[in-house]
């Protein structure tokens, strides 16, 4: 068995395994971690296929920034909160879902031109993932690209407007003011005796 | 038995990975140790006071006795914690810090790994830091700890932004991701440098490496004053000083990319001249890089006897009001001055 090959199974249970974690555990706070895992796991995969531009950008964006979120808001739930595993239309949702994932991968997977070599073969020295991504995403798809990128300012725009609340009795700070602030505007001198309440 | 077990060479290679690794772990380490004990001395000057003196001629022995105590002392485990994740954590802010030296150059042709992607690599691993902490905040079961990771989470994700756009502005420069090609991009003397056309950046990149590391001014994350210690309350004896041990070495690391993506790294900046031609030492060489990072490894310690503590809306402001939009602006910048023709 070659090396890669044996690294590709392993990193396979590893995934299946914290995949399945994720979907079962109780704690939420086991389940996101699990997923944490899995995505690890799968950029590990992806740097099996010789992607590492992708790889460590999964590792950077998902599991460096969008994860920390997620951990972020799961930890602000209480520990033992089992109500939301006991209603019975997430579980219709979520199969149906999961029907729909797996008919696509069906059909991706039946495909005729779908070649099971999980091996690539091997790149060319000077060859560099990152360049040879960048050229064909600002040239070919340079629309697409740019679509992508409107959808999500789009995105963070709407949740901006979604959150943001606007009380009129809120006090806030200008930095600016504050630090155009002198001296003589805040401080009075005085003799040191007591003067009259005015 | 497949053939590649049975492939001396394959072996050899690994026992030379994991010398390279133990060459540059073990000093690291060390030096891990009397930086601590150069932050107390140089704080200690700072503050007109001695700073530790006692263990040893001028208290050098003082780190020694530091590490014994530590892993002397009883890992108390609380009662309601996660006793697993606990335990996990200290490892989970680590092995980051570690890892990320793999891909540092620290001479020409001195490196354990030249990967291609190896700025993405280092900065998917300072990424991936936050996790120890916040690990440790929610296994602990205190409020104190919570409190501490809730901070950590959102300002290391506000101030990563901000870091891998100043570190976009390197790349525009030199053209490359890989840490080595960054360097030889500067070569040709002090003014050939990148912290020159890149200055808005390199202030950037150096306060978010603070602010990443959690480190004075920016330590909401352990203020003490509001969250008793913040994320290792709990944390006691050789647990306490993995955590200890990751932070100093977070904080070596950013001193070490600083140098080596803003400041030529192990380039002289008497480079070319006849000067470096008469003297071998003024040539460009690995000292020039170790120089360079311990004067950035002191600015560490000079902001923390400096700076007064943030609170936590200055550096949210900070983070996304200031140091987001400057970066924006300069990368436009840069991108106007290559498609003038400027090539750095």
């Amino acid at each position: 068995m070659a090396f890669q090959t044996l690294l590709f199974y392993l990193f396979g249970t590893v995934l299946l395994a914290a995949a399945t974690a994720a979907v079962t555990l109780r704690n939420m706070v086991h389940a996101a971690l699990s997923l944490i895992l899995s995505f690890f796991t799968a950029a590990m995969l992806w740097m099996l296929l010789e992607a590492e531009f992708l790889s460590i950008l999964l590792v950077l964006v998902y599991i460096g920034a969008v994860l920390v979120l997620f951990l972020f808001v799961v930890m602000m739930v209480e520990r033992h909160t089992p109500t939301i595993h006991r209603r019975r239309n997430y579980r219709i949702v979520a199969s149906a879902v999961a029907a729909v994932m797996v008919a696509e991968l069906g059909m991706a997977l039946l495909a005729p031109d779908f070649s099971p070599i999980a091996q690539p073969l091997p790149a060319p020295l000077e060859y560099s993932n990152t360049k040879a991504l960048g050229s064909v995403l600002y040239t070919d798809y340079a629309l697409a690209f740019e679509a992508a990128a409107v959808a999500l300012l789009v995105a963070i725009v709407g949740a901006i407007a979604l959150t943001l609340r606007v009380r009129p009795d809120h006090h806030r700070q200008n930095p600016a003011r504050q630090s155009r602030v002198r001296k003589q505007d805040r401080l009075r001198l005085t003799d040191g005796r007591s003067e009259p309440p005015c | 038995m497949p053939d590649w077990m049975t492939d001396l060479s394959v072996w050899l290679r690994v026992g030379e990975i994991l010398l390279g690794a133990m060459l540059i772990l073990l000093p690291l380490l060390a030096v891990v140790a009397y930086y601590t004990y150069a932050e107390r001395k140089v704080v200690g000057f700072m503050q007109m006071r001695l700073g530790p003196s006692r263990v040893g001629p001028r208290g050098l022995f003082q780190p020694i006795a530091d590490v014994l105590k530590l892993l002397t002392k009883e890992v108390v485990l609380p009662a309601q914690a996660n006793r697993g994740l606990f335990l996990l954590a200290p490892l989970a802010a680590l092995v980051p810090a570690l890892g990320a030296w793999a891909v540092v150059p620290f001479d020409d042709g001195l490196w354990l790994a030249n990967i291609d992607a190896g700025l993405l690599y280092v900065l998917a691993l300072t990424s991936l830091g936050a996790y120890g902490i916040i690990i440790a905040g929610w296994a602990s079961n205190s409020k104190y700890a919570l409190l501490g990771a809730m901070r950590q989470a959102a300002q290391v994700v506000s101030y990563e932004i901000a870091m891998g756009f100043a570190l976009v502005g390197v790349l525009m420069l030199s053209g490359s991701l890989n840490l080595a090609a960054i360097v030889q991009a500067q070569s040709g003397g002090i003014l050939d440098w990148f912290f020159l056309p890149l200055l808005p950046l390199l202030l950037v990149y150096l306060v978010s490496g603070v602010a990443e590391t959690n480190r004075l001014p920016f330590d909401v994350v352990e203020g003490e004053s509001e969250l008793v210690a913040g994320f290792h309350v709990e944390y006691s004896g050789s647990a306490f000083a993995v955590f200890f041990l990751a932070e100093y070495s977070a904080m070596i690391l950013i001193s070490a990319l600083t140098a080596i993506l803003f400041f030529g790294g192990w380039l002289s900046p008497f480079e070319g001249t006849q000067l470096a031609q008469a003297i071998p030492v003024l040539d460009s060489g690995i000292h020039w890089w170790l120089l360079k990072t311990a004067f950035f490894m002191f600015c560490f310690l000079w902001f923390r006897a400096t700076f007064p503590r943030y609170r936590y809306d200055q550096i949210m402001r900070l983070g996304w009001k200031v140091f987001i939009p400057v970066t924006l602006i300069w990368i436009f910048v840069l991108g106007a001055a290559r498609y003038a023709g400027y090539t750095g």
